[in-house]
């Protein structure tokens, strides 16, 4: 990657057209216009994220599969069927083609994994040294499918706590890739489109009152989140949040807490009690959210706390990372 | 999980607090030494298993509370030179020195790094032969030995440009210092398991006999610092004041002994400045002569000393055991984590850490009511 890849001569041309375009292939993004026009119904959800990861490839994805299943997941928790993305990405000069290369054609796998079409975009270059070899920006519509709009206002006193699969695999896997630390297991990121088992939900008619998807922070940010902006309580049950034993394993061994510890490929949902095990059931019936399980409860005081019953039925406080989880010395 | 549940399981847990609860027939006060320990007793909540008469007081042994603020404001001031690297442990890059920490010396510009171990400081000195890199060498006796072998391998190599701020500091002289103070109410030691592990429990014999406190070894799971708890009062009622050996499928009484000849080849014991506890004579770990030419304070300048205080964080009532978290005034209000006024409250080890992440909601209904 040299900086005239990106100076909006031939050089970039090349690159967009024997590059970029002919992996994302859209009939949109081949009309090499301005912008992409589209025919959208009804209420829809809009969202961006932007995506900086290092190493830019890691067990079980890389950044380009993070930068699609964020923004289709973002949408999914809107109560929506994702359509279309739009694709920024910002090069460091000196970026190997190859892995440019890589990193596009596992968008357009993600993308056409979570149906949804990549139909604009944007490249720039930037010297050496100004970015962490890429990083990405997408932007997301999708088509609201829920009658009412889903979030923490919607959430009731003695709504259920679901959660849909182990948590703190993307976290550990990306640590374990960047610090090199060689587990005996290797482990890969939890990253996936979270809108298929999030859409049954929805037809089922289950009763969703509000859903979030486990970044990083991981569940304990969700839940304070949704804690503090509900004005409930939130009581979960550590027994009950499923957590693969090489988690639990890496968590021990560096002193993290796997509530702390980021997801890519989970959410956690707040439905009405009468159709929490039916939830469970639904999700269950997805590959990606196999291990769903019911992890707690929404009270009505005191606001903005949650709180986590031990193994010896003692609760303890759940706060937020007051910054970035730092590894403990012994 | 397999050697981490067993040692959490609550009917066995219940049956040691029971027992706990026969043994005891008046008031006791037990300092549990090390922070991890602390944090285990808040986070699974075993202080609520415990009778009323049994106070557990939190000591002294988180490392990256008693290092004093000048060794940080030393720390920043490397990481600030052009040409040095300054390579630390996780916990250490949000210690408060008198002049930030070395989070923002990082976003000041200063090459700060975050390493696993001092020997991926050593392999970042190889790969950098220009630079000069520096770890921030830390803690009690339990990372002394890795730290002392990054400083062999060192020397072994020929390698110039790594060098190591030394803050070692040793359990033994702090429990001394600790039972010493006047206003000492510590009638029992949990003493740590994991720096028992490296140095064994032989030194911890003449305390108990000389003050006559019974010490246990004690591991770090639910059912090992129940158990400890257990033996410690049983000899407390009984009038004992021996060392004994929770810990038993890590601790031997003699230790380590080539992690001991290895610190004793790098290291040699000297008096240390403590945050909270004061001077120490013999309390801490220097370089050895033979590896003056690693040392940071020789290469960059002697750490200065200077007083200050800390204003109304109490944190060196907690570390000595006099004051719990929540009986500070600014606990929770003015001092929380994110704008923390002394460094109990940082470090992931701290005693006011702990409480402020486990317990903000018992102490918050407590007050409401």
């Amino acid at each position: 990657m040299q900086l005239a890849h990106g100076g909006g001569g031939r050089v970039m041309a090349r690159l967009i057209d024997t590059l970029i375009r002919p992996v994302f292939a859209d009939p949109e993004i081949d009309r090499r216009h301005d912008g992409a026009v589209l025919e959208i119904g009804g209420p829809l959800a809009f969202t961006t994220d932007s995506y900086v990861v290092r190493p830019l490839v890691f067990p079980g994805g890389d950044i380009g599969t993070l930068a699609v299943n964020g923004t289709v997941n973002d949408l999914a928790m809107c109560g929506a069927r994702p359509l279309y993305l739009s694709v920024g990405l910002i090069l460091e000069e000196g970026l190997p083609l190859d892995l440019l290369h890589r990193i596009l054609a596992s968008m357009r796998a993600a993308a056409v994994a979570a149906g949804v079409r990549l139909v604009t975009g944007d490249t720039k270059v930037v010297d050496r040294g100004k970015a962490d070899g890429l990083f990405v920006n997408t932007a997301g519509i999708g088509r609201v499918l829920v009658p009412a709009p889903l979030g923490p206002h919607a959430v009731r006193p003695g709504d259920r706590v679901i959660v849909s699969g182990d948590i703190g695999r993307h976290g550990i896997a990306v640590l374990a890739a960047r610090e090199g630390f060689g587990f005996e297991s290797a482990i890969e990121s939890d990253c996936a489109p979270l809108a298929e088992p999030v859409l049954a939900l929805i037809e089922a008619g289950i009763a969703v009152h509000c859903l979030r998807d486990l970044t990083r922070g991981g569940l304990a940010s969700a839940a304070v989140e949704i804690a503090e902006t509900a004005g409930c309580a939130i009581a979960l049950d550590e027994a009950a949040i499923p957590v693969r034993a090489e988690i639990a394993a890496a968590c021990e061994l560096l002193g993290l807490d796997p509530l702390h510890v980021a997801n890519e490929g989970r959410f956690v949902a707040f439905v009405a009690p009468d159709d929490a095990d039916r939830a469970v059931a639904v999700l269950r019936r997805h590959p990606i959210a196999a291990a769903a399980a019911m992890i707690g409860v929404v009270h009505a005081a005191p606001a903005g706390q949650v709180w986590c019953r031990g193994p010896l039925g003692i609760a303890r406080t759940i706060d937020m990372l007051s910054g970035e989880q730092l590894p403990r010395i012994c | 999980m397999k050697f981490r549940d067993e040692y959490r399981d609550p009917a066995a847990a219940h049956r040691l607090a029971a027992a706990i609860a026969r043994t005891v027939t008046r008031p006791w006060t037990v300092m549990e030494v090390c922070g991890g320990q602390t944090h285990a007793i808040l986070r699974f909540g075993i202080d609520a298993l415990l009778p009323e008469m049994v106070t557990l007081v939190h000591g002294p042994g988180c490392p990256v509370c008693v290092t004093p603020a000048e060794y940080i404001d030393k720390a920043i001031e490397i990481a600030l030179r052009p040409r040095a690297i300054l390579c630390s442990f996780g916990d250490m890059l949000r210690v408060p020195g008198r002049h930030g920490d070395l989070l923002a010396a990082k976003a000041r510009g200063g090459d700060v790094r975050l390493v696993y171990s001092p020997l991926d400081a050593l392999a970042v000195a190889r790969a950098e032969p220009s630079r000069e890199v520096v770890f921030l060498a830390v803690g009690f006796e339990t990372t002394a030995p890795a730290n002392a072998m990054a400083a062999y391998q060192a020397k072994r190599a020929g390698i110039r440009n790594f060098f190591l701020l030394v803050s070692h500091v040793l359990v033994p002289p702090a429990l001394r210092a600790i039972l010493n103070a006047p206003g000492n109410r510590i009638e029992g030691f949990l003493a740590a398991g994991h720096v028992c592990t490296v140095m064994g429990y032989k030194e911890y014999e003449p305390i108990a006999a000389r003050y006559r406190v019974p010490i246990v070894v004690t591991g770090f799971e639910p059912l090992d610092i129940l158990e400890g708890l257990w033996l410690c009062l049983r000899q407390l009622e009984a009038g004992r004041a021996e060392v004994e050996n929770q810990y038993s499928r890590s601790v031997r009484r003699a230790g380590n002994q080539p992690a001991q000849a290895l610190i004793r080849e790098v290291f040699r014991v000297v008096p240390r400045r403590w945050r909270g506890l004061g001077d120490i004579a013999d309390s801490g770990l220097g370089l050895a002569e033979a590896y003056g030419d690693l040392d940071a304070e020789r290469r960059f300048g002697p750490v200065c000393a200077a007083g200050g205080n800390d204003g109304e964080c109490i944190s060196g009532l907690v570390l000595r055991g006099e004051r719990k978290p929540p009986e500070c005034p600014a606990f929770g209000t003015r001092c929380t984590p994110q704008r923390p006024l002394g460094v109990t409250m940082v470090s992931s080890e701290g005693a006011c850490a702990a409480y402020y992440r486990y317990r903000l909601r018992q102490l918050a209904g407590d007050k409401a009511t």
